[in-house]
């Protein structure tokens, strides 16, 4: 039997019962557009989560204040919460702690903000003029904030581009001298930022920078800091660097042990790891649940090919009488069960590639598509096939004619 | 040529053994035109499956053109059925949603026959069976019985095979469509010299053909010739 004459054989197969053929497809269709969707948005989940980790800086410890809660991101509610971090704690980093390129001390909260009649409720970063180095900013427009500025706790600030969007109107120039107020005060515009863009969880260019020492005067009134941020020299220090802070605050605070430490100390590296652990998870989680509406599709090919075999009986005997071999009924049977997962398949990857395509859309997740996944699925959708396709395939070829044609 | 020696037939094993077939020896000549009749449970289906290499007999041989085909394997018969036999069933002859040229190309495709000849060669083969180019493109759910028949024959002959076997072909029809039917073997019989055999249990239908081979409780009872051509009339009973 030649192979056009089974494609001929499968058409008319399945073209004499649509409904019943149609409904095996939409089996499958689900099983593989769910496996595309599921595994996209979980890659793309974790593709944010980890490019939003890396965009903080490279090599970067941070030290927030408060109880060490666990590994990840439990502990972050608990940074600003407390207040035990000081200028002099940073200082003390800075000169005592090797294997250190950079210290920036940092004093955050959100402030009512308004220039020209226009406002916003934004992040005021209180940041020292390494900033930009730590945590991998760049500035577009004017410059950034100075040591002698930081020292001299000048009233001027550096806007993020959403929040210059925000006060001053989409994408305006010559910000730059203009003043805003930040929580009545009047700060000067010395910079502008350029767009990290939005990932993950919130906004990083919704943001303005003032030095860390005008923050604490005019705006949280104490000398405490919510945040201090290291730079180690090379990743391999980063181990070290951890250890030394800890040790370090730990003597500066008078506590004995690392579990009463009123401070908490990430390795950038941890927080990515531990991310993309739970990332992973969730990707093989979400393509679980896909495959197994795939199986169900799986199942449904095979009860559908079952039926077919039952029903077609007095055919399939009288094809044998007529000269059809056991391997012509079998690759008649397989290719029928074969069709039926590639057609779902196709389609399973177009309406996978829809969905994933529109959660896109809504801005939650950025998903993407893999090449894999769909060469994946589409395997899948082929072996489906072949597995559930077998039985009732060899089923039919195993029939004796003689008995086939009498079937009732 | 058809030499059939001496074969046997059983079913089951131990206590609930039945011998469908005791010794059923018999020529059959190519170009005869034979009818093999008996009543139900004579074991005539039997003979049918064997000589249509549907089944293998338990002993004997069976001489099918001059290849011994009593121990073939299934893919094996399935050869010999789709190029040296053609078949004419009583019921369930062709494929539903299927045209009717499609469903004479059949045993074409099986015999892997080059595309571009079936087409040419289901008409020729439609053409002998005596039916109308009209009904060549419809679909067999829409034909008369004597029609589907028809088609039936017009498949059983397109492998231009050694023997065309038709197992009671007009048990589903009115006595006239079945005269018709019957004339279209008898036709085909005296125009090509086809080898036909009929299974039958019924006299006037077996009347059709030149000689009756009789099956009575798995043996032949009887061998009767109406006209004497090539050998004296004799009756063999074993």
């Amino acid at each position: 039997m030649k192979t056009e004459d089974i494609f001929w054989e499968v058409y008319t197969a399945l073209s004499a019962n649509k409904v019943r053929s149609s409904l095996t497809i939409l089996g499958i269709v689900i099983g593989i557009s769910s496996v595309i969707a599921m595994v996209s948005i979980g890659t793309g989940a974790s593709n944010t989560i980890s490019s939003s980790i890396e965009s903080l800086g490279s090599n970067l410890i941070q030290i927030s204040p408060g109880a060490q809660r666990m590994q990840g991101f439990g502990a972050s509610a608990g940074r600003g919460g407390a207040k035990t971090l000081t200028n002099d704690d940073a200082d003390a980093i800075a000169t005592e702690v090797l294997n250190i390129e950079a210290v920036a001390s940092q004093v955050s909260g959100r402030y009512q903000v308004t220039a020209k009649g226009t406002n916003t409720n934004t992040t005021v970063n209180g940041v020292t003029s390494n900033y930009p180095e730590v945590r991998n900013l760049e500035v577009a427009e004017g410059s950034f904030i100075s040591d002698t500025q930081n020292s001299s706790a000048s009233k001027v600030a550096v806007l993020g581009p959403t929040t210059r969007d925000d006060l001053f109107g989409e994408g305006a120039e010559g910000t730059v001298g203009q003043s805003v107020r930040i929580s009545g005060m009047e700060f000067k515009v010395i910079g502008v930022t350029v767009a990290k863009g939005g990932t993950g969880f919130q906004n990083q260019d919704d943001i303005i920078f003032i030095p860390a020492r005008s923050a604490q005067r005019y705006l949280s009134g104490d000398e405490y800091l919510t945040t201090i941020g290291v730079q180690a020299s090379i990743p391999e220090a980063m181990t070290q660097v951890q250890a030394d802070i800890t040790a370090l605050l730990l003597a500066r605070h008078n506590l004995s042990d690392t579990a009463q430490a009123d401070f908490s100390v990430f390795n950038q590296n941890d927080i990515l790891s531990t991310a993309s652990s739970v990332t992973s998870t969730l990707t093989y989680l979400l393509a679980a649940i896909g495959g197994i509406s795939l199986l169900v599709g799986g199942i449904g090919i095979m009860n559908m090919m079952l039926t077919t075999v039952t029903e077609r009986t007095k055919e399939i005997g009288l094809r044998k009488a007529i000269g059809a071999k056991k391997k012509d009924i079998s690759a008649q049977f397989l290719a029928e069960a074969v069709a039926l997962t590639l057609i779902g398949g196709i389609i399973g990857i177009a309406l996978g590639w829809v969905i994933s395509y529109i959660v896109n859309l809504t801005g939650v997740v950025a998903t993407s598509v893999s090449l894999t996944s769909i060469i994946l699925a589409f395997g899948v959708s082929a072996i489906t096939g072949i597995v559930f396709g077998y039985y009732p395939a060899r089923r039919a070829a195993s029939l004796n004619p003689i008995e086939a044609l009498r079937y009732e | 040529m058809i030499e059939v020696k001496n074969i046997t037939k059983t079913y089951g094993s131990g206590e609930a053994i039945f011998q469908a077939l005791k010794g059923v020896t018999f020529t059959i000549e190519d170009g005869e035109f034979v009818s093999i009749m008996g009543p139900s449970g004579s074991g005539k289906s039997t003979v049918m499956h064997i000589l249509g290499c549907l089944d293998t007999p338990t002993g004997g041989s069976y001489m099918l053109n001059g290849k011994d085909v009593s121990k073939l394997s299934d893919d094996e018969l399935a050869g010999i059925r789709c190029r040296e036999v053609g078949f004419v069933f009583q019921q369930f002859n062709l494929l539903p949603r299927t045209s009717v040229l499609r469903n004479v190309m059949i045993p074409m495709v099986y015999a892997e026959v080059p595309k571009e000849e079936r087409a040419a060669r289901a008409r020729l083969a439609l053409e002998a069976a005596g039916l109308e180019e009209k009904f060549y493109g419809r679909f067999t759910n829409q034909l008369s019985g004597g029609q589907i028949q028809r088609v039936a024959i017009a498949r059983s002959l397109v492998n231009e095979p050694v023997l065309i076997l038709a197992d009671e072909p007009t048990g589903n029809l009115d006595t006239k469509t079945g005269e018709i039917v019957l004339g279209t073997f008898q036709r085909l019989h005296e125009k090509s010299g086809k080898t036909i055999v009929i299974i039958t249990h019924e006299q006037e239908v077996a009347e059709h053909a030149e000689r009756i081979i009789y099956i009575r409780d798995g043996m032949v009872a009887e061998d009767s010739r109406k006209h004497v051509r090539r050998r004296p009339k004799y009756t063999h009973t074993l």
